[in-house]
């Protein structure tokens, strides 16, 4: 018998459902959250938080607080004074933007409710918060900018020292930048002798709720001052805590261990961390602080908040020619590290997949009194695509068509790829056709519009919606020069090194920094393929600046398509820099090497060395060629050349009880182009993760203020994060055009499903119940508010549209409904 | 201050604890039983169930003098003799969690749910883990965990693996 003897090929690491490998030690408890950190001699702190949405300090009595045994001090922001540093806004959006000075601990004055004003340092966590509470803080309360469109109108100033509420005004225009048409012909045109159509949407108020509290340990008794954090940013928060606090960034070291989730919420420096960080530096004792959840809600960043005004043009048969957007967003009381650019990185999305003749987007920034904004799962992009795809459907039924239809006729072919859009960026691949043929298939969705007519027909009490969403986003920011055209902060590449043990382990250093997304498994069986060594030989190290001194971080879809480009690059590299050593050991010209599943051979011989084996020689460095460095590790930073856009069809059906206005998920299938796929396995986790995010924004969430700017909804008994009981299986699956702007042809999937579900499942809601005169409802769409739509009971809710309407609207104009909104109550 | 004696993950165990000390920060801060966790501060999340005298208790919610001559299984004694517990065993298989935080609640919950009803349909898991949050996963490969574990061990009882 002869058997192949040729090295067999090793079976494709990638592609492999892999177990994960970071779960053994989740599943058995052996973690390491910032929170189980305990040090010899640490300290734990209290936040004394002001109560008040705005209000002056006028004075801060801590005598009482101080004298309780086992308390160690009281800070007031006037011990800390500059000295704190600040929390940094890295994305002023315009050059003349708005910015309040953030100190991590107010002075004289708090601007949201849930603001430090004093730190309580003691022995126990417990006797820390009790001696919070004897903290006496007088306050003068000022009025409070709480309304977004009366913030932004400058009613009442959430700052009145900058003299307006406005942070920043951005327009992409595509007129202006060449890339189409102006977008006021192009309306003027479709009012003349065409379709018009001009909508409002509230994007409400979102809490992150990452389910691991932040917490922060600094430990200053060490040359360098370490901090142990629960944050998706370990690599920025060194370089600001060096850039505002004075401490050089050599002796600063930050490490996220096992961090419980983030979704953009963990993407800050927080008062939090610099105030702990002040504080173990002052005392020169190791310092902990963790939250509390009601303290996360009202203090962590929250998520979306914007107003959408959209007027829509298109041909009486329903092809768009342009879209015009009005976007007011909320701020908060501060502008986060990327707060003014979320909504901005919405300005390329509205467009989708669609091709438009004209495009405009104007975005203005609003500072409120409220819990600063910032990036949340999609971070700009969900928005947008919600905007898209409500109008959309809106389109479909004006112009009597299948939703899906009237998408098919403006979408971009697949053979139209690479397509520059409207708004100027370059889709890399897709194929919208076959992603939609796929999900159509597998949800019946013929049968289901026949049902659907069927219980129309009858006058069923239940009725039936059909969502839909046909989704892009664009993934892996960024390409470093598109960042600073835009007056980002930093760049957008990211870094990776490799190092060959000599027992033929491989340590993989990478500058993301995974809290969740199994980066520690689809990295290694990236790396095991590139340099065919066993998937369990491959160590992924991460989150750690001593140990990866270089990287970006992980949010906006990131991780793999840059991060991952990273270890591709510096994979070859050490490929590169084994093959001379493995052609002197093999006494082989290096023109006559392959490599191969780990193997350098010379052709037509069986000779041959492994990788590992290069390494171990390199580490005995016996005998190596001249002139040569002995070692073979390697690093690269790769900075992306654009984008990558992932899209995908979802379908949604919905039951309403139009008796009730209840509502049940019946089905939910998404079909995804995410391009090449490393581990379905973790994939498919994300995809399920982000539909439940995205769905619950459309159903169920919602940070609600009263009159007095307080958080109601600021504990898990109020803000309504779904359960397993709220929330059905779903079916997935992928089409795939492979991405080309990465050698993996891969895009992004954290984001995706968060992306494209919200406008699916309200697109469902409405259609359900479109017949009965109803085109919109504000989410979260709750049985209340869909059995007010349905009942006509004050139509559209405390917050009716058509009296706030911009001037482009025309209420007489064609094409608009009148009283017939079923907006709900904001509350 | 109080004496409490109890018996945690098999060992015996002995503090003098304040009165208004909770199970949790008993297991966290005397035991360094950390794998225990914290998500809320209004019982919601159930990140920190553990089993009570065999059954799940969110341990944020008991006094840790309550648990006096009692026994407590955290996340950290369920498996046994360096073999995982099933239900352990069908969260990895089943991709069943993300960052993990509220993995340790979920599967003690989880192992309470097979324990009283070791065949359970996905409504009834979906009913059992009501109590549970979780910001990953969107409960779907929870929910299959969960039927994997059920299928996969001759019943997924506390202490009997499979
Ligand atoms: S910590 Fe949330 S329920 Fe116990
Ligand atoms: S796995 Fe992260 S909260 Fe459940």
């Amino acid at each position: 018998m002869t058997a192949v003897q040729d090295a067999p090929a090793a079976e494709s690491e990638i592609g492999k459902d892999r177990r994960r490998k970071e779960d053994q030690r989740l599943i058995t408890g052996r973690t390491r959250w910032t929170d189980n950190i305990a040090l010899p001699g640490m300290l734990h702190l209290a936040m004394v938080r002001s109560p008040h949405a705005h209000a002056k300090v006028l004075s801060i009595e801590t005598a009482a607080a101080n004298a309780m045994t086992n308390v160690v001090d009281v800070l007031t922001g006037a011990d800390l004074g500059e000295a704190q540093g600040v929390n940094a806004n890295a994305w002023p959006i315009t050059t003349d933007q708005v910015t309040p000075n953030h100190l991590p601990m107010a002075i004289d004055r708090v601007a949201f409710a849930g603001e430090i004003v004093a730190v309580v340092v003691a022995r126990t966590a417990a006797e820390a918060r009790d001696a919070a509470e004897l903290v006496d803080v007088e306050y003068e309360e000022l009025p409070a900018a709480l309304d977004l469109k009366e913030a932004a109108a400058d009613t009442v100033l959430a700052h009145p020292d900058l003299g307006t509420n406005k942070s920043a005004f951005w327009q992409l225009d595509s007129a202006g930048q060449g890339s189409g048409r102006a977008i006021d012909e192009v309306l003027e045109e479709a009012r003349r002798d065409g379709i018009v159509i001009e909508r409002e949407y509230r994007q409400q108020r979102l809490i992150p709720a990452f389910m691991e509290p932040r917490s922060t340990v600094v430990d200053p008794t060490g040359e360098q001052i370490t901090m142990w954090s629960a944050t998706q940013i370990p690599h920025i928060t060194r370089f600001l805590l060096a850039a505002t606090t004075g401490v050089p960034e050599s002796k600063i070291r930050v490490i996220a261990p096992d961090v419980g989730g983030g979704f953009g919420g963990k993407l800050q420096t927080t008062p939090e961390e610099w105030i702990t960080w002040f504080v173990a530096r002052r005392i020169g004792k190791p310092c902990k602080y963790t939250e509390t959840r009601s303290e996360s809600l009202v203090s962590a960043h929250h998520g979306r908040d914007q107003w959408q005004k959209l007027t829509l043009a298109a041909t009486k048969e329903g092809r768009v020619t342009g879209l015009k957007v009005d976007l007011l967003a909320d701020l908060g009381a501060y502008v986060g590290i990327v707060g003014g650019g979320v909504p901005v990185l919405g300005a390329w999305m509205f467009n989708a997949i669609y091709k438009w003749d004209a495009y405009q987007f104007n975005c203005t920034t609003v500072l409120t009194n409220k819990t600063w904004v910032d990036a949340y799962r999609g971070a700009g992009r969900p928005e947008a695509t919600y905007a898209i795809e409500r109008m959309m459907d809106e389109l479909a039924a004006e112009v009597g068509k299948d939703p899906l239809e009237v998408r098919e006729m403006n979408w971009i072919k697949h053979e139209e790829f690479p397509f520059t859009t409207v708004a100027g960026m370059t889709y890399d691949s897709g194929n919208y056709e076959a992603a939609t043929a796929k999900a159509k298939q597998m949800f019946g969705y013929d049968e289901l519009r026949a049902e659907q007519e069927q219980r129309r027909a009858n006058n069923d009490t239940v009725q039936l919606g059909i969502g839909i969403s046909t989704f892009t986003e664009m993934c892996g920011l960024a390409p470093s020069r598109v960042l600073g055209q835009l007056n980002y902060g930093a760049g957008g590449w990211e870094h990776a090194s490799i190092r060959m043990l000599p027992t033929g382990k491989v340590e993989v250093i990478t500058g993301a920094s995974a809290h969740g997304q199994g980066h520690e498994t689809a990295f290694s069986q990236i790396v095991a393929d590139r340099l065919g060594v066993p998937f369990e030989d491959v160590e992924i190290l991460h989150g750690d600046t001593q140990v990866s001194h270089k990287g970006l971080d992980t949010y906006g879809s990131r991780s793999l398509v840059v991060g991952g480009e990273a270890l591709v690059l510096a994979a070859d590299k050490v490929i590169e820099k084994a093959r001379p050593i493995a052609a002197h050991l093999l006494e082989a010209s290096v023109d006559d090497l392959e490599f191969a599943n780990g193997r350098f051979s010379v052709r037509g011989t069986d000779q041959g060395t492994s990788i590992t084996e290069v390494a171990l020689a390199t580490f005995a460095s016996h005998n190596y060629p001249e002139g040569m460095e002995p070692g073979i590790d390697a690093e690269s930073t790769y900075d992306p050349v654009n984008f990558s856009f992932p899209h995908g069809t979802h379908l949604c059906a919905v039951e309403v009880d139009t008796e009730t206005g209840g509502l049940k998920l019946r089905k939910y299938v998404c079909v995804d182009d995410i391009g090449n796929i490393i581990n379905p396995l973790i994939v498919a986790g994300q995809v399920h993760g982000g539909l439940v995010q995205g769905i619950a924004q459309a159903l169920w969430e919602e940070a609600v203020y009263d009159d007095a700017g307080t958080l109601v909804s600021g504990s898990f008994v109020d803000y309504l994060l779904p359960t397993a009981a709220d929330t059905i299986s779903f079916e997935i699956d992928h089409t795939t055009s492979p991405s080309t702007t990465n050698t993996l042809g891969t895009k992004g999937v954290g984001e995706a499903g968060t992306i494209a579900s919200t406008p699916a499942v309200v697109n469902a809601v409405v259609d359900a119940v479109r017949h009965l005169g109803i085109n919109d409802i504000t989410m979260p769409c709750t049985p209340e508010r869909v059995w007010r739509a349905i009942n006509h009971s004050g139509g559209g809710g405390a917050d009716p549209t058509e009296e706030s309407a911009m001037p482009h609207f025309s209420p007489d104009g064609p094409n608009q409904d009148h009283g017939e909104t079923g907006e709900g109550e904001d509350l | 201050m109080t004496r409490i004696n109890l018996t945690v993950d098999g060992e015996k165990v002995a503090d003098d604890v304040e009165a208004r000390m909770l199970l949790v920060q008993y297991l966290r801060e005397k035991l360094g039983k950390t794998g225990t966790v914290i998500g809320c501060d209004t019982s919601n999340c159930g990140a920190c169930t553990v089993h009570l005298n065999g059954q799940s208790v969110k341990s944020c919610n008991v006094l840790a003098v309550q648990a006096d001559g009692a026994e407590v299984t955290t996340i950290e004694g369920l498996a046994t003799d360096g073999q995982l517990h099933p239900v352990q065993e069908a969260f990895r298989e089943c991709h069943g969690l993300q960052c993990g935080f509220c993995t340790p609640g979920m599967i003690m919950q989880s192992v309470d749910l097979l324990k009283e009803n070791p065949h359970p349909s996905e409504e009834e898991i979906r009913l059992g883990l009501e109590g549970n949050l979780c910001r990953c996963t969107g409960y779907h490969n929870i929910v299959k965990a969960v039927q994997y574990a059920a299928e996969h061990s001759s019943g997924a009882v506390e202490g009997a693996p499979a």
